[in-house]
């Protein structure tokens, strides 16, 4: 493959791989597990008031 | 209780008192040598005080001490509480500590000595190098050692940033660093000439990159939110905004050798990835100040939180003036002159300086078991102390650098040059006063923030380990 053609599918690949992460980060399917991490810093007063964490 | 079930704190107390002490030693001696710009002949000739040994020893001491042990603190809080586990591997922490402090003062023996591998911001010799290697795997271990034993499904966007620093800097050391030595106090680079240029900025920007901004950036999603008092704006824009600064990063560092023997694609290859690179840049300040939507009246009753803002701020000009001054054209002006000093300084001490101290006011009465500091009077005057000393600062270096870089470009219609240097520096001596100003005073801004310190930890009862939440 001619040097040239393989960069400028690297580039098309590299926008690709970006375009899915913006897919996967806004999908539907991710809002309740990112909303639940977006809590975390507010946990430990959380836990004062006897709202348990997030466990594995 | 089970110390497995208490979160260790004890080497996170070490790094944030360490903080404000390299915190008073670098800023102290940027004072100096900020002094002996403006007075030449100020330390009597002493080789190991003069510009050439200090100014590395400042540097050094700002970035790594201060700014790393800030770092160190931080992550190891945010890493055990966002994961609902005790460190790993905790006498390895312990090392990190010991050893980071031993790399520091070592820094601070052989700078001056003028032992120095000669490359900006990775002076150090290498025995000195090795050590730092070492320490910095270790970190590296107790920090996805911790990740790794979590109890929390999610890794929180904070520790993204903290492992991308992590992993990077380690990378980015290492390749740099290597050398052949001829003594134990000398050695050579193994890269020859504009390849080791190379080596060294792809080492120096994303030293800016990775250990100056995604590492505080790492702080940032935490403190502000928690300071706040609510979620991150967008987490959605936090994760696409991490993997799009990470991946551009690593190519910008071409523009600190514009119209030098690098090829000129490769000159060209840097601005473009630097101008692309304001995009996630802004991505997280905007994220950054949008988490405050809704509860910007908290701005007024609460400093730490304008600590946050405002250091965000300075974050979102000194991410939009990096990718101005990477365009060619305008780099040809502003390229040796002072304009550079006031453009790190915008995002040294108004963003990392400003957030560390931001989150350690936050964190401090956590770790001590206070309710709040000891004075928020002190806090609000430090702020507004510090704040004052960037303005004065950066607008003395912005003025400084265009006045030098349009003294140095100005030509007869001969041909010949309109000024000497020497005219330049003549002209530049008032700014250099009004520098040393803004430095002093933000020196003292953390001489307030100590004291303050001290008050908080020294009131009251003893401390108490952490518990870590045993939720179902």
């Amino acid at each position: 493959m001619d040097m040239n053609t393989f960069r400028g599918l690297t580039t098309a690949f590299l926008i690709l791989v970006f375009l899915g992460i913006v897919v996967w980060a806004w999908s539907s399917r991710r809002k309740a597990d990112f909303d639940e991490a977006a809590q975390l810093p507010l946990e430990d007063e959380e836990h004062e008031n006897g709202k348990g964490g997030l466990v594995k | 209780m089970d110390k497995s079930n208490t979160y260790n704190d004890t080497v996170v107390r070490q790094f944030t008192i360490m903080t404000l002490v390299w915190g008073i030693v670098g800023f102290l001696v940027g004072v100096i040598i900020a002094a002996e710009l403006r007075w030449p002949d100020l330390t009597a000739g002493i080789s190991w005080l003069s510009y050439g040994r200090l100014r590395p020893l400042h540097t050094n001491a700002v970035i790594f001490a201060f700014g790393g042990s800030a770092l160190f603190a931080c992550s190891y809080y945010i890493v055990q509480r966002t994961c609902h586990v005790r460190l790993f591997a905790e006498k390895l922490a312990a090392l990190t500590f010991w050893g980071w402090q031993l790399v520091i003062v070592l820094a601070a023996v052989t700078l001056p000595l003028g032992l120095t591998q000669g490359k900006e911001y990775a002076e150090l010799e290498w025995p000195i190098d090795l050590l730092i290697a070492v320490i910095w795997v270790s970190y590296g271990i107790v920090f996805f050692g911790t990740i790794v034993k979590r109890r929390i499904k999610h890794i929180y966007v904070a520790n993204w940033f903290f492992g991308a620093y992590i992993i990077t800097v380690a990378v980015l050391h290492i390749v740099n660093s290597i050398a052949i030595p001829i003594s134990l106090t000398k050695s050579y680079s193994a890269y020859p000439g504009v390849i080791d240029a190379m080596v060294q900025w792809w080492y120096g920007h994303n030293a800016v990159g990775f250990f100056l901004t995604a590492a505080f950036l790492g702080m940032m999603y935490y403190f502000v939110p928690k300071q706040a008092g609510r979620p991150v704006y967008s987490y959605r824009l936090s994760v696409v905004h991490f993997w799009a600064l990470i991946s551009i990063y690593m190519w910008a560092g071409p523009h600190h050798l514009h119209y030098t023997t690098l090829p000129d694609w490769a000159q060209s290859l840097g601005m473009a990835f630097s101008l692309i690179l304001l995009a996630p840049s802004w991505g997280g300040m905007i994220n950054g100040m949008m988490t405050l939507s809704g509860a910007w009246h908290k701005l007024r009753t609460d400093p730490i939180l304008k600590f946050m803002i405002v250091s965000l701020s300075f974050y979102g000009m000194s991410t939009f003036e990096g990718p101005m001054m990477s365009i060619k054209t305008v780099n040809a002006l502003s390229h040796y002159t002072d304009w550079t000093i006031g453009h790190v300084h915008s995002g040294a001490l108004g963003w990392v300086a400003m957030i560390s101290m931001g989150c350690l006011y936050a964190l401090v009465p956590k770790l001590w078991g206070k309710e709040r500091m000891y004075s928020t009077r002190l806090i609000d005057i430090h702020f507004w102390i510090a704040t004052i000393g960037i303005v004065l600062y950066i607008a003395a270096m912005w003025m400084a650098g265009v006045m030098q870089g349009l003294m140095w470009r100005a030509v007869n219609a001969d041909g010949t040059l309109t000024y000497s240097f020497m005219e330049s520096l003549k002209q530049t001596y008032p700014f250099y006063s009004v520098r040393l100003l803004g430095g002093v005073l933000f020196l003292v801004g953390i001489l307030i923030m100590t004291y303050n310190v001290f008050k908080t930890i020294g009131s009251g009862e003893s401390i108490k380990a952490q518990p870590v939440p045993q939720s179902a």
